[in-house]
C-alpha cells in the first residue's frame, strides 16, 4: 500500500501560480480543459435530468396538471437539447480532451488554444440557450425544430431564436474542436504508434471527429436558412412561396443521423477500453472493432430519411433507406459479439466501471433491436411518435451511451484526480441506475406499442397507458436517486477518495504508465510504442491468455518526486485568455441577433458589428502571440 | 532538430521537412499552361451557352457538368498540389467530397429533380 | 517499451506534415458538405419560385410587377469568373515567389511575393465588386432575398461565397503587410500554402456555382 499520500498533482501547481480561478480561465492544457467539460457537462445533465423528472411527475397518471402544455413543450424540447448537446456530446468530449493525447504519447493537442476555445464556446452557448428560461422563454419546437413550425407564423416568440442561435454557437465549438483531434491524431503519435496500435477509444474519437466534420456544415445551414426565414423575411420554409416542408426534415436529418453515431461511438470505445482490462484479456478483433467502427460512420451517412418513414417520400425512396437501415446493424452487431467473446474466459473483475460496461453491451442490444423494428417502413408507420421510438432511443443513449460514459467516469476518475471513486457508493449508483433505467424505459415499448403519442403533456384514463406510465415514473424516481449518489461520490471521492497510483487497475494503455494525476507535461520522456498493449507486453498481435502485469505492479503508488517541466526542460504553453474572450464576444454577437425581434434592427446591427470587431481583434491578438516559450 | 525518431509511415525525414514538404510542385511555366487550359473551358462553357440547339439537347447539362468537373479536377490537383503532396490530403479531400457530392446527388432524386424514369 | 531520447521540445510530427497544413484539409472538408448544402438547396429550390424574377426565363405580369428579362447575366459573370480563376494564378505564383525566394530564374518583378499577393487580393476584391454590382442591379430589378425562392437561395448561396471570399482578401492582405514589415521567406512557405489553400478552394466553389447556378438551365 502507498507509504507517502501523494496529493494530486493540482496541488504541485500551487507553487508555480496555477492553482485559483484563474488558472482555469486561461488554461490551454487539454487535462484541465477536460475536467471543465466533464463537470460541466453532469452539471446540465442535472438541469436535464430535472426536466424530465418534472415530466414524468406529469405524465405519472392520467390528467397530470403539474404544467401547462406550453411549459411541457419547452420541457421536453430543453431536455432533448441539453441531453444531446450539453451532455453526453461534451462528456465524450471530456474524454476526447483528457485522454486522446495521453493514449497516443503526446503532450498536449495539436492546437491548445483552439481546444479551450471549443470549451468556452460550450459553456458560454450553454448558458445563453438556457438564459431563455429566465425570460420565460425557453426553445419549444422540439430538439429537432421542424420547419415550418419554427418560422416566424407559427413560433413568433423568442424560444425557437434562442434554441437556433445556441445550435449555432455550439457547433463551432464541436467543429473547431474536430479539426483539432483530426490533427492530434494523425500527427502527434508517439514513435511506432502505428494506427492500428493505437487504443480503441482514440480510434472512435477519430471516427468521431469525421462524423462532426461531415454532418455540422449541414445543421449550420438548416439553420442559416431557419435565421434567415426567421430575421430577413427569406422564403426557405415558406410554404405560400413555394418551399417544400421536407427541405428542413432532410437537411435536419442528414446531420442528425451521423448525429446519433457520434453520441453512441465514444462510449463503445470507453466500453472497449474497459472491458478488456478488467478481464485481464485483449480485446477480441480489433481490427473488426475498428473497420466496423468506419462502417458505421460511412453508413450513417447513407440512412437518414429513415426517420421520415411516415412523411410520404414514395415507395422507392422507403426502400431505400429501410435497406440501407437494416445494413447497419451489421457492424454495430459485430461490435457487441467482440466484445462478448473479449470477456470470454477472462478473468472477470466486476468493479463498478466494468458494471456499467457491461450494461451498456447488454441493453444498448435492446436499443438495437428496436432501431431494426423501426427499420421496416411499415412496421414503422405504427411506432413512429409514438413512446416506441422513445422507448428506443434512451435505451441506446441512456442504456447505452450513459452507461459507457459512466464506466468511463468510474475508470479514469483515478486517472484525472488521483483518486479513486467509491466502490460501494458506486455499486449502490449503479443498481439503482439500472434497475430505474430498466423500470422507466422499458414499459414505453408498451406505451407505445398501444399508441401512445410522442410529446403529448398528459393523457386520459382507459386508454391502457396508466400502469406504463406509472411504472415509468418510478423508475424516474430511482434514477434521480442513483443520479445523486453518482454526483456524491464524485463530490466525495474528489477529496477524500483513496489515493490512486499511476495503474490501479492494471491496465495496458499509455495513459496508465505515468501518474495519477498527470504531471503538466505528460510524458517526461516521449515512449516508442511497439504493441497495441504497451503496459502488458503482449506484442504486436497479442496473445490471449492474460495480461503480464501483477497486482501488486497495479497497487503501486506514484513516484515520490515528479520533476516539474522546468526540471526537464519542456516548453509549456502560455495560459491565455484570449480564447475565452473570442468565444465571449462571439456568443454576444449571435446573441445580440434577438434584439431583431425586439424591433431593434439598428441596435442588433450596431452592437453585431461591435462584439465582430472586438472578436476580431482578440483573434489577431490571439493568433499573433506565441504558443509557448521559444525554445531549440 | 531534434532526434530523427522512426516514423510510423515509411517516407524518410529527409524528404518531408517539418516546414513544409518541398515536393517537386509545378513549375510557373507550368502554372501558366493550367491558367490557359482552365481559361479556354470557361471559354467554350460559355460559348456553349449560347448555341440555342445545343442548349435544347441532351447533351447540355452532361457537357457542362463535366467541363465544370474537369476545372475543378485541375486546380484542386495542381494549384491545390494534391497531385504532388502526401496522399494523406488526398484521402481528407476525397473522402468528404464524396460524401458531398453523394448528398447532393441523393438529394436530387428525393426532390424529383433527378428521375432514373422518363 | 523503450523510450526515445527526446526529453525536451517537442517531437516531429508523425507524418512530417505540419499541424497547420492538416488542419485546413480538414477545414476544406467541412466546407464541402456547406457547399453541398447551399448547393443542393438552390437546385432543389430551381424552377419552384411563384412569383419573379427568373433566372433564365423572362417574367411578365402577375408574376412580375413590369415584364423582366431573365435577370442572370451570363457575359459579366463570365468575366468575373474569368477574373477569380486568374487570381488563382496570381496566388499560386505568390506561393512560389515565397518559396522560392532570392534563388535563380526568381529575380525582379517576377520573383516578388508581394506583388502577388497584392494581385490576388485586387483580383479577388474585383470580384468582389462584379458581386455588388450584380447584387445592386438585381435589387434594382426587382429581386431581393425576401422576393421569392430563387432570391432567397441565390442570394444565400453567393453570399455565402463572397464572404468567404471577403475573408481570403482579408487574409492575403494581412500576408502582405507582414511582408512588407518584415518580409516573407520560405520559412513563412507554409504560412502562404495554407492561404493558398483556402483561396483555390474557394475559386473551386464558385466553378460549381458558375455552372450550376449560371450556365445550366
Amino acid at each position: 500500500m502507498a507509504t507517502a499520500a501523494v496529493s494530486p498533482a493540482y496541488a504541485h501547481t500551487e507553487e508555480s501560480g496555477k492553482s485559483g480561478i484563474w488558472s482555469w480561465l486561461t488554461t490551454v492544457d487539454h487535462k484541465r480543459i477536460g475536467a471543465l467539460y466533464l463537470y460541466t457537462a453532469l452539471a446540465w445533465f442535472a438541469v436535464g435530468g430535472l426536466e424530465a423528472l418534472i415530466m414524468r411527475i406529469q405524465l405519472q397518471g392520467p390528467n397530470g396538471h403539474v404544467v401547462s402544455a406550453q411549459r411541457f413543450n419547452e420541457l421536453f424540447t430543453m431536455h432533448g437539447t441539453t441531453m444531446i448537446f450539453l451532455v453526453i456530446m461534451p462528456l465524450s468530449a471530456a474524454f476526447f480532451n483528457f485522454l486522446v493525447p495521453l493514449q497516443i504519447g503526446a503532450r498536449d493537442v495539436a492546437f491548445p488554444r483552439l481546444n479551450a476555445f471549443s470549451y468556452w464556446v460550450y459553456l458560454f452557448g450553454s448558458l445563453f440557450m438556457n438564459s431563455s428560461w429566465i425570460f420565460g422563454m425557453a426553445p419549444n419546437g422540439g430538439w429537432f425544430g421542424y420547419a415550418p413550425l419554427t418560422t416566424m407564423p407559427y413560433s413568433p416568440g423568442l424560444n425557437i431564436d434562442f434554441w437556433m442561435l445556441g445550435l449555432q454557437i455550439l457547433g463551432v465549438s464541436s467543429l473547431a474542436a474536430a479539426f483539432n483531434f483530426i490533427t492530434t491524431i494523425i500527427n502527434m503519435r508517439a514513435p511506432g504508434m502505428n494506427l492500428m496500435r493505437m487504443p480503441i477509444f482514440t480510434w472512435m474519437a477519430f471516427i468521431v471527429q469525421f462524423l462532426l466534420v461531415l454532418a455540422f456544415p449541414v445543421i449550420t445551414i438548416a439553420l442559416v436558412f431557419l435565421q434567415f426565414d426567421r430575421f430577413f423575411g427569406t422564403n426557405f420554409y415558406t410554404m405560400t412561396q413555394g418551399a417544400d416542408p421536407l427541405l428542413w426534415q432532410h437537411l435536419f436529418w442528414i446531420f442528425g443521423h451521423p448525429e446519433v453515431y457520434i453520441l453512441i461511438l465514444p462510449a463503445f470505445g470507453l466500453v472497449s477500453e474497459v472491458l478488456p482490462t478488467f478481464s485481464r484479456k485483449p480485446l477480441f478483433g480489433y481490427p473488426v472493432m475498428v473497420y466496423s467502427g468506419m462502417l458505421i460512420a460511412f453508413l450513417g451517412f447513407g440512412v437518414w430519411a429513415h426517420h421520415m418513414f411516415a412523411v410520404g417520400m414514395g415507395p422507392i425512396a422507403d426502400s431505400v433507406f429501410s435497406v440501407t437501415t437494416m445494413l447497419i446493424a451489421i457492424p454495430t452487431g459485430v461490435k457487441i459479439f467482440n466484445w462478448i467473446f473479449t470477456m470470454w474466459g477472462g478473468n472477470l473483475r466486476f468493479t463498478v466501471a466494468m458494471k456499467f460496461a457491461i450494461t451498456l453491451v447488454a441493453l444498448f442490444t435492446i436499443g438495437g433491436i428496436s432501431g431494426v423494428m423501426h427499420a421496416s417502413p411499415p412496421a414503422d408507420l405504427q411506432q413512429t411518435d409514438t413512446y416506441f421510438i422513445v422507448a428506443h432511443f434512451h435505451y441506446v443513449l441512456v442504456a447505452g451511451s450513459l452507461m459507457g460514459l459512466w464506466a468511463g467516469i468510474y475508470y479514469y476518475f483515478p486517472k484525472i484526480t488521483g483518486r479513486m471513486l467509491s466502490e460501494s457508493l458506486g455499486n449502490w449508483h449503479f443498481w439503482l441506475a439500472f434497475i430505474g433505467i430498466n423500470l422507466t424505459f422499458m414499459p414505453m415499448h408498451w406505451s407505445g406499442l398501444y399508441g401512445m403519442p410522442r410529446r403529448i403533456y398528459t393523457y386520459d384514463a382507459g386508454q391502457g397507458w396508466d400502469s406504463y406510465n406509472l411504472a415509468s415514473s418510478i423508475g424516474a424516481y430511482i434514477q434521480a436517486v442513483a443520479w445523486f449518489l453518482g454526483f456524491w461520490n464524485i463530490w466525495r471521492s474528489r477529496r477524500k477518495g483513496a489515493i490512486a497510483g499511476p495503474n490501479p487497475w492494471g491496465a495496458p494503455s499509455l495513459e496508465w504508465s505515468i501518474p495519477s494525476p498527470p504531471p503538466e507535461y505528460n510524458f517526461a520522456a516521449i515512449p516508442t510504442v511497439t504493441s497495441r498493449y504497451p503496459l502488458w507486453e503482449l506484442g504486436s498481435h497479442g496473445v490471449p491468455g492474460g495480461a503480464v502485469i501483477s497486482d501488486e505492479d497495479a497497487l503501486k503508488p506514484n513516484p515520490t518526486h515528479i520533476p516539474t517541466a522546468d526540471e526537464l526542460g519542456i516548453p509549456i504553453p502560455y495560459s491565455t485568455i484570449k480564447p475565452l474572450f473570442v468565444a465571449l464576444f462571439m456568443t454576444l454577437m449571435f446573441g445580440s441577433l434577438l434584439l431583431i425581434h425586439e424591433d431593434k434592427l439598428h441596435l442588433a446591427v450596431a452592437l453585431v458589428i461591435s462584439f465582430a470587431f472586438l472578436m476580431t481583434l482578440s483573434l489577431y491578438a490571439w493568433l499573433t502571440s506565441p504558443l509557448e516559450p521559444a525554445h531549440h | 532538430m531534434d532526434n530523427p525518431s522512426t516514423h510510423a509511415d515509411a517516407v524518410s525525414a529527409e524528404q518531408h521537412h517539418v516546414m513544409g514538404e518541398v515536393h517537386e510542385h509545378p513549375t510557373w511555366k507550368q502554372y501558366k499552361w493550367v491558367a490557359l487550359v482552365l481559361t479556354l473551358i470557361t471559354a467554350g462553357e460559355v460559348w456553349v451557352y449560347y448555341i440555342p440547339s445545343f442548349v435544347a439537347g441532351p447533351l447540355f447539362v452532361p457537357t457542362l457538368l463535366i467541363l465544370s468537373a474537369v476545372k475543378f479536377a485541375i486546380v484542386v490537383m495542381f494549384y491545390m498540389h494534391l497531385k504532388y503532396d502526401h496522399r494523406l490530403f488526398r484521402a481528407l479531400f476525397t473522402g468528404p467530397l464524396i460524401v458531398a457530392m453523394s448528398t447532393i446527388i441523393a438529394l436530387m432524386f428525393l426532390f424529383s429533380k433527378l428521375t432514373l424514369t422518363r | 517499451m523503450a523510450t526515445a531520447a527526446v526529453t525536451h521540445g517537442h517531437p516531429p510530427t508523425t507524418t512530417g506534415l505540419d499541424h497547420r497544413k492538416v488542419a485546413i484539409w480538414a477545414f476544406i472538408g467541412s466546407e464541402c458538405m456547406l457547399f453541398a448544402s447551399l448547393i443542393s438547396t438552390y437546385l432543389i429550390y430551381k424552377g419552384r419560385s411563384v412569383v419573379g424574377p427568373f433566372p433564365h426565363e423572362a417574367c411578365n405580369p402577375p408574376l412580375c410587377a413590369t415584364p423582366l428579362h431573365a435577370i442572370l447575366n451570363i457575359p459579366v459573370t463570365s468575366i468575373s469568373t474569368f477574373v477569380l480563376l486568374m487570381s488563382s494564378l496570381t496566388m499560386v505564383l505568390a506561393l512560389a515567389a515565397v518559396e522560392n525566394k532570392g534563388k535563380p530564374g526568381y529575380g525582379g518583378l517576377f520573383g516578388s511575393s508581394r506583388l502577388w499577393l497584392m494581385a490576388t487580393a485586387i483580383l479577388g476584391t474585383t470580384f468582389l465588386g462584379f458581386q455588388a454590382y450584380e447584387f445592386t442591379s438585381f435589387v434594382n430589378e426587382g429581386l431581393t432575398i425576401r422576393t421569392n425562392l430563387f432570391g432567397s437561395s441565390f442570394f444565400t448561396l453567393t453570399g455565402f461565397h463572397g464572404a468567404h471570399v471577403t475573408a481570403g482578401v482579408l487574409w492575403l492582405l494581412t500576408l502582405f503587410s507582414i511582408d512588407m514589415k518584415r518580409g516573407l521567406g520560405p520559412k513563412d512557405a507554409l504560412l502562404v500554402d495554407i492561404s493558398a489553400l483556402y483561396w483555390h478552394f474557394v475559386d473551386v466553389v464558385w466553378v460549381a456555382i458558375f455552372t450550376l447556378v449560371y450556365l445550366i438551365h
